[in-house]
């Protein structure tokens, strides 16, 4: 849908800051989350864990734990079929069939009347494994001679294809024009090679399910998750239910970020309520989820962007290698396309090599594989600046991407806000804000596709004129008061009027996955529409009430009236009225939509950050962090500004101490709060933000989307800061403290 | 092995339960008494979701046994409230935007409750650290903070 | 006829060409006829793709029509988190 008015808008709720209806709620302790549920007769679920990994399951001998008094059921990769095509590596994570690829692949599971039982069931399974040589590093794993974890895993992306198989799933590779030539232009360049940590997206709800299946097949389940649909269509698939005979609902989540766009405990549930004819609940523990869930990938990145003396860059190239754990699929496309995203280039490549390790399985994690090339390509742009003796902020402007510039993953950009952001970063007073000792500011700039997608919504009359929306895709984020908004002010009605909720999956067709940025932009798409329906549909009724015809009547307001003094004289029928009368007129009234949306609009950001060093310890606290980000149009600003604040210190942590620490038995060391070690409140200063609009064009407020593209910059930010505090080059993320003490005690000084 | 009689006090309610001796006060209040409004995060007292206070003391309910709750005054987010009037935090929360996805709210209203029952002019250091020991992964802490500022100046004034 | 610009990678299912030009006058044709002439392509196209028709991108709209002379770019299947 085509914005509105490209002139300008004007809006009369939209752009406001009410409370979200979903407040008390939680403020209270009632909402229900993904473990808040609970069933009479219920079960606990538990997982066996392969505490190798990589190991061959020879076998498991489930006899013992099938005789202990209040187990119920037991299940293994016998109960699941073979799946090939799509959903073939998501049934394998979700149970190992031959082998065991990582430490914590599920290899069985237990459903028992209570904990302790579940727990002593599981040290009753035998398995026999048949421990094989492992790899957790991307570059080790690439290597000739490694221990290959799929026999059938040949290299796709290269010519000839590899006869023999390997680690290397695939190769990709982006980009347009000449980068010999380019380079071979170029006065000055810099190439690096940057090294970044595997990161969890630390969402503090760990998964959580409750299922149940009866005898004739039809199941249930409450699930925490981004997508209840694409749960019961994955689910259905690997139980060999129809989708029909699943119905699931969406608890409130209590993050996602990506982490909850899979299955993982789901189908084992479901598995066992079926097996048990009781419904089973399974939570995951916090090690569990480290261990078992999908963090996203390590990497290594190599930059080198060359460029004349005045600034203009004549080539950009990268070569990014991402381990995707123990299945391929990492985001390394991703990475490789919105490497270079942000500026304006004749010549550029990306080459992306997606790998698989003996690690689990990855899952997407706001803005999949871009904060990690950004990360290397921002941190060689601010080097360019200084070897050419530039500001950064004014190296960027001469080459950022604009209206008409061809990007780097190909298709030519319409209108984009990256330029607006710069400037404005450039006329903040964070900018130029003197620095104290052992502080050093950073700056850099990022993008994010966003999506569309399929997006259903429902929106009822009730009798006495409120309105009841009822979209599919979970609230992650606060959506549900952006609906409210659009909603009522399409309808001309007050914001408390409208009353929207997250529907299950019986109730309100297909509706694609809470991910990419797409909610707003899809179901607030979808609202408007069936808004625009709805209005319609209530013209129709007051056109039948004055005996005029549906064409003299239009809605104002929040009132149906007559649209000139040529169709009658008649006094303006408010939606209650019209709504009050709904049965004579013809029945209930209702406004729907169900749409693919298109037209998503890319957004790009630019952050500052401000970085002091303890020079005795490494230690490294933020001082002053400022993000600036297009969102179109900002259609509840706290709540964009949260996704700005809360994108950027995920960002600050995986920049500064998060990392997954493997051991060399290949077993992760830090499946804990404590080690994994996430910003804390103490750390950190108040997230500046500033909400820029240049309004998308494929969307009737101009809105884009807004929750990925903030974790994009932040770690070059960072790192660009502790480099110009430190005084000496850093490629190797997260920087801990004794990461950059010892880069600062290793290098000669500048 | 039989279970433990605990006879205990509750957001201000007389409650008696059973539990086994190695049960926490998180699994008891969650799963036997319907009190899911504290959450468990981590189980290992690294997140603060769990927050309750004890005798008014804030600690986590997963490292408390919940055969220690005899005899004490134990109160959660469910107790907040006073029947519809919300605390002044809780609708500075709300106000502020300071919660997103919202699992980590209770934790954070039971800690903050906690710091301005202690000290009713905390500066924005003095919340920061306070509340170092409850993880937010949503919200950057920012907005947070300046529901607790907003919550105390409003505290101060009515008194 | 629509000219289409591939991704890096998939010149080798192409003789090494990163344009191709098929007739469609929507993106099910568009992968249709893609998949035929140069059959190397189908796996990728199978597994999914996106497609970005001036700037926009689509992930599954089969009847989005192809304006001629529109700028056609085929892309990874593209997701968020």
């Amino acid at each position: 849908m085509p914005l509105d008015n490209p002139k300008g808008q004007s809006f009369r709720l939209v752009g406001s800051r009410p409370n979200r209806p979903d407040g008390i709620d939680k403020v209270t302790g009632r909402a229900k989350f993904g473990a808040d549920m609970s069933a009479p007769g219920m079960l606990v679920g538990r997982l066996l864990r392969s505490p190798h990994a990589h190991a061959r399951i020879r076998s498991i001998d489930i006899k013992k734990a099938l005789a202990l008094p209040g187990v119920k059921a037991i299940v293994t990769r016998d109960d699941f079929k073979e799946i090939e095509g799509d959903l073939r590596d998501v049934s394998r994570n979700v149970m190992a069939r031959d082998k065991a690829l990582y430490d914590g692949h599920a290899v069985a599971a237990v459903a028992a009347i209570d904990t302790a039982t579940a727990r002593k069931a599981l040290k009753l399974i035998k398995v026999d494994y048949e421990i094989l040589p492992h790899v957790t590093d991307v570059e080790e794993a690439m290597k000739p001679g490694a221990p290959v974890l799929h026999s059938d895993l040949f290299t796709q992306g290269v010519e000839p294809t590899p006869k023999k198989p390997s680690n290397i799933a695939k190769r990709h590779e982006f980009g347009h024009g000449d980068v010999a030539k380019g380079f071979a232009e170029a006065d000055v360049v810099v190439e690096r090679k940057f090294k970044s940590e595997a990161t969890h997206q630390g969402y503090i709800e760990p998964h959580a399910c409750l299922a149940s299946v009866g005898n004739d097949g039809q199941g249930e389940l409450w699930v925490c998750t981004q997508g209840h649909y694409a749960v019961r269509n994955v689910c259905a698939s690997l139980l060999g239910m129809d989708v029909s005979k699943l119905r699931v609902t969406a608890s409130e989540i209590g993050g996602g970020f990506g982490g909850k766009t899979t299955v993982f405990i789901e189908p084992v549930a479901l598995a066992l309520s079926r097996k048990a004819g009781k419904p089973v609940k399974i939570v995951m523990s916090r090690e569990e989820v480290f261990r078992a869930s999908g963090p996203t990938s390590s990497a290594t990145v190599w930059v080198k962007i060359g460029a004349k003396k005045d600034g203009r860059i004549t080539a950009g190239d990268a070569v990014l290698k991402y381990q995707g754990g123990a299945f391929p699929g990492s985001p390394v496309d991703m990475g490789a396309m919105s490497a270079f995203a942000c500026y304006d280039l004749e010549n550029v490549r990306a080459v992306g090599w997606d790998v698989v390790v003996n690690r689990p399985k990855q899952a997407a994690y706001r803005a999949p594989g871009a904060p990690i090339s950004a990360f290397g390509v921002e941190c060689v742009i601010d080097e360019l600046a200084q070897k050419i003796g530039m500001d950064p902020v004014e190296l960027r402007l001469k080459n950022a991407a604009r209206e008409g510039t061809e990007s780097s993953y190909g298709p030519t950009y319409g209108v984009i806000g990256l330029r607006a952001t710069i400037e404005a970063a450039k006329a903040h007073p964070h900018y130029k804000a003197p620095l104290g000792p052992n502080q050093g500011r950073g700056v850099a700039t990022g993008f994010w596709f966003n999506f569309g997608g399929q997006t259903c919504v429902s929106l009822n009359i009730n009798i006495d004129g409120t309105v009841a929306l009822a979209v599919g895709t979970p609230d992650i984020g606060g959506s549900r008061a952006s609906m409210c908004l659009m909603a009522a002010e399409e309808l001309g009605i007050g914001y408390e009027q409208v009353r929207t909720i997250v529907a299950d999956t019986s109730s309100l067709g297909y509706n694609d996955i809470s991910e990419g940025s797409r909610v707003t932009f899809s179901t607030g798409m979808a609202t408007i529409q069936a808004a625009r329906d709805a209005v319609k549909k209530l013209c129709g009724r007051a056109a039948q009430m004055w005996g005029i015809s549906p064409d003299a009547v239009l809605w104002e307001n929040g009132h149906a009236k007559p649209a000139g003094a040529n169709a009658g004289d008649f006094p303006p029928l408010s939606l209650a009225d019209i709504a009050k009368v709904a049965a004579n007129t013809g029945g209930p009234i209702a406004g729907h939509c169900e749409v693919n949306a298109e037209g998503a609009g890319v957004s790009f950001s630019t952050h500052l950050c401000d970085v002091e060093i303890d020079p005795e310890t490494g230690f490294t606290r933020v001082v002053r962090y400022t993000v600036i980000q297009d969102a179109g149009k900002a259609i509840h600003p706290s709540y964009v500004e949260g996704q700005y604040q809360g994108g950027a210190v995920q960002g600050i942590g995986w920049a500064l101490n998060e990392e997954y620490i493997y051991g060399a038995d290949g077993r992760l060391q830090n499946p804990g709060f404590l080690d994994y070690r996430i910003p804390v409140a103490s750390d950190l200063p108040m997230i500046d933000t500033v909400i820029v609009e240049v309004p998308n064009p494929g969307h009737p407020y101009g809105l884009r989307g807004v929750g990925e593209t903030s974790i994009v910059p932040p770690l070059a930010a960072v790192a660009n800061a502790v480099s110009a505090a430190a005084k000496v080059r850093m490629m190797e993320i997260p920087m801990s403290p004794p990461k950059i003490l010892k880069a600062m005690g290793e290098a000669p000084r500048r | 092995m039989s279970k433990v009689h605990v006879s205990t006090t509750i957001n201000g309610d007389a409650v008696e339960y059973l539990c086994a001796a190695e049960e926490t006060l998180l699994d008891v209040l969650r799963d036997r008494l319907g009190l899911t409004g504290s959450k468990e995060g981590c189980g290992t007292g690294d997140c603060g979701a769990c927050s309750v206070t004890l005798d008014g003391r804030l600690v986590c309910s997963c490292l408390v046994l919940g055969a220690e709750a005899e005899g004490r005054q134990v109160r959660t987010v469910e107790g907040i409230a006073k029947g519809d009037q919300l605390h002044p935090l809780q609708r500075k929360f709300i106000e502020h935007a300071a919660l997103q996805c919202g699992v980590c709210t209770p934790g954070f209203l039971v800690a903050s409750k906690a710091l301005l029952e202690k000290n009713p002019n905390p500066t924005e250091h003095e919340i920061r650290f306070w509340l170092a020991g409850n993880l937010c992964r949503c919200t950057g802490y920012d907005k947070i903070v300046r529901a607790v500022v907003s919550a105390a100046a409003e505290m101060r004034e009515s008194r | 006829m629509v000219q289409v610009v591939l991704w890096g990678s998939l010149k080798s299912a192409t003789g090494g060409a990163t344009k191709v030009e098929v007739e469609a006058a929507n993106i099910r044709e568009l992968l249709s006829r893609l998949g035929e002439k140069h059959p190397g392509l189908k796996p990728q196209l199978d597994r999914g793709v996106s497609v970005s028709i001036d700037g926009k991108i689509y992930r599954d709209a089969w009847f989005q029509p192809i304006p001629p002379g529109s700028e056609v770019f085929l892309l990874p299947r593209l997701a968020g988190g």
